[in-house]
């Protein structure tokens, strides 16, 4: 194995990277140890804290499938209402009139700069106030609403550079054939950039299902993370094992959906039938997914 | 909390007005709970760079098991919601295993707990950040690197990483303004930060929209100006090819 780094390894160098292997494998063997050791000393490991989990299926009927139940309506929920949203404001940033490219352009700008949980915990209050919506629904209500504002405006941009992507010829053949402006939109540009899109918004839904835990830690709605919490309280303060189980659920749906992306992206990229214009899914949201506030 | 309206401004019709709009803000520590916010985000920035760091150059790196667990533990860290790791560090760490990070009291065990949890969480991000940002580098670079008898470790220190960095400084803006954003997460672990004190208002004044003005007014003023002077750096530092 050898990149543009280094060298194909001759004797030496390969006698070397056994030492360095070695003493990395003794590193993490230690970490390794420290962990067992003190999960061990706390009495972490013992079968009655995991037993809940692998022997018998109450824990995930009660606690685990609803919460991810739960997580999944919430995640649903605001890429829906978001998408059409940031369909609005990304085509209105690129609007031929300043009256509405600018206002749209703070709008997007302005829910970018501000934490998800901010806006989540404006939404409580809001919904509290002005509304008759019912305590229990609040929470969902609340974290559908900040992810809503957060993800829309943030999808606006994914939908800007992709029909910015597309070459300038489309515009232009579709004016040379007579369509008015908003026929351009609608029937040429939107249909390619929405394929162009598809990578960036599967790996939005990434960052969306992580935010939703927000609204478990702080607003008591009751998702897959709060499930954890409840758990660990009620099978006897199994914290670690608790929290494995539900840490490796959130693995499993996020790995899934950016396979699923990089696979859409290496697909569209080889089609043939587009202009072959795809934004790469870490573009975006690579970044902006430690957005994910989480 | 209402303060009697001072003599010194009365007949001064701007400042009764201001005393009357403001009036929310008395007895809550608005600039230090913003404070509190800034020393999350640069403490943590800092651990993540160096954190980031080293998992990259594990994972361009020639030992397979380094390389092994860096990609391991990016796939895993960033796919776990932050909200999870911060209160994995809180009820986990500190209340089951007892590890308090030298602290003895409550504020001080939270908060570096979630300087613990932000810098695990964003070094994955800083690092694929940096690997992105190795990829930009000429291969001749490393090539004539090579040729002239440097090791890895020199290709990597003296030639590729200072060309890298300088090209990543728009993509580590972007994780900088994330981690602004993120350390709001540590409100979950009853970190007094901007967060917690806006949940805590709202849930005792009436001044719904006003009060959260002037948090996302703070946000704005601490996310902005790092993007726009750090994008500027970035144009600035970028190696012109």
């Amino acid at each position: 194995m050898s990149s543009v780094l280094y060298d194909a390894q001759g004797p030496r160098a390969k006698r070397r990277n056994v030492l360095y292997t070695i003493v990395f494998l003794l590193v993490l063997a230690a970490a390794g140890w420290w962990v067992f050791k003190s999960l061990d000393d706390k009495g972490q490991l013992d079968w009655e804290k995991w037993k809940p989990f692998f022997a018998g299926t109450e824990a995930w009927t009660t606690y685990i499938l609803p919460g991810l139940k739960n997580t999944l309506i919430a995640a649903a929920l605001s890429m829906i209402i978001a998408l059409p949203l940031g369909a609005v404001f990304g085509i209105a940033r690129l609007s031929d009139h300043a009256w509405i490219r600018v206002p749209a352009a703070v709008v997007v700008e302005f829910f970018r700069a501000i934490p998800v949980l901010i806006l989540m915990i404006f939404g409580v209050a809001l919904f509290f106030k002005y509304t008759s919506v019912s305590s229990d629904d609040r929470p969902l209500y609340a974290v559908v609403t900040g992810l809503v504002l957060y993800n829309a405006s943030v999808l606006a941009e994914i939908v800007r550079a992709g029909i910015l992507a597309l070459p300038k010829g489309q515009t232009e053949a579709a004016h040379a054939i007579g369509l008015r402006k908003t026929q351009t939109m609608t029937s040429i540009l939107l249909p390619q950039a929405v394929t162009a899109m598809l990578p960036a918004i599967v790996s939005q839904l990434v960052v969306i299902v992580k935010d939703t835990a927000l609204g478990g830690a702080v607003l008591t709605f009751s998702e897959l993370l709060a499930s954890a919490n409840t758990m660990s309280s009620y099978y006897g303060a199994n914290t670690i094992a608790s929290f494995t189980v539900v840490a490796l659920i959130f693995v499993l749906i996020n790995f899934s959906l950016t396979t699923f992306a990089g696979w859409l992206e290496r697909r569209l990229r080889r089609g043939k039938k587009s202009t072959g214009v795809v934004l790469p899914p870490a573009a975006m949201a690579g970044t902006e997914s430690t957005g994910a506030a989480a | 909390m209402r303060r009697p309206r001072g003599a010194a401004h009365r007949g001064n019709p701007h400042a009764e007005a201001r005393e009357i709009v403001f009036d929310f803000l008395e007895g809550y520590d608005l600039p230090g709970a913003f404070w509190v916010t800034v020393q999350l985000t640069l403490l943590s920035a800092v651990g993540s760079l160096i954190w980031g760091t080293l998992l990259a150059a594990m994972r361009v790196g020639p030992v397979p098991l380094m390389r092994g667990f860096g990609t391991a533990y990016v796939n895993i860290v960033r796919n776990i919601p932050l909200t999870v790791i911060i209160l994995f560090t809180s009820l986990g760490l500190n209340q089951t295993l007892g590890i308090s990070l030298g602290a003895h009291n409550f504020d001080t065990i939270n908060f570096r707990l979630s300087v613990l949890g932000l810098i695990a969480y964003t070094s994955a991000f800083v690092c694929e950040a940096i690997r992105a940002g190795i990829n930009t580098v000429p291969v001749g670079q490393a090539e004539a690197a090579r040729a002239i008898g440097l090791s890895f470790t020199q290709v990597l220190t003296l030639i590729v990483l200072p060309q890298a960095f300088r090209s990543v400084v728009g993509p580590l803006t972007n994780v900088l303004i994330a981690l602004t954003k993120n350390t709001t997460v540590a409100a979950a672990i009853g970190v007094a930060e901007a967060a917690l004190l806006m949940k805590k208002m709202l849930e005792n004044e009436a001044q719904l929209l006003l009060i959260s003005a002037v948090f996302a007014f703070g946000f704005v003023c601490l996310t902005l100006p790092t993007g726009l002077i750090l994008g500027w750096v970035g144009k600035k530092v970028a190696v012109k090819r």
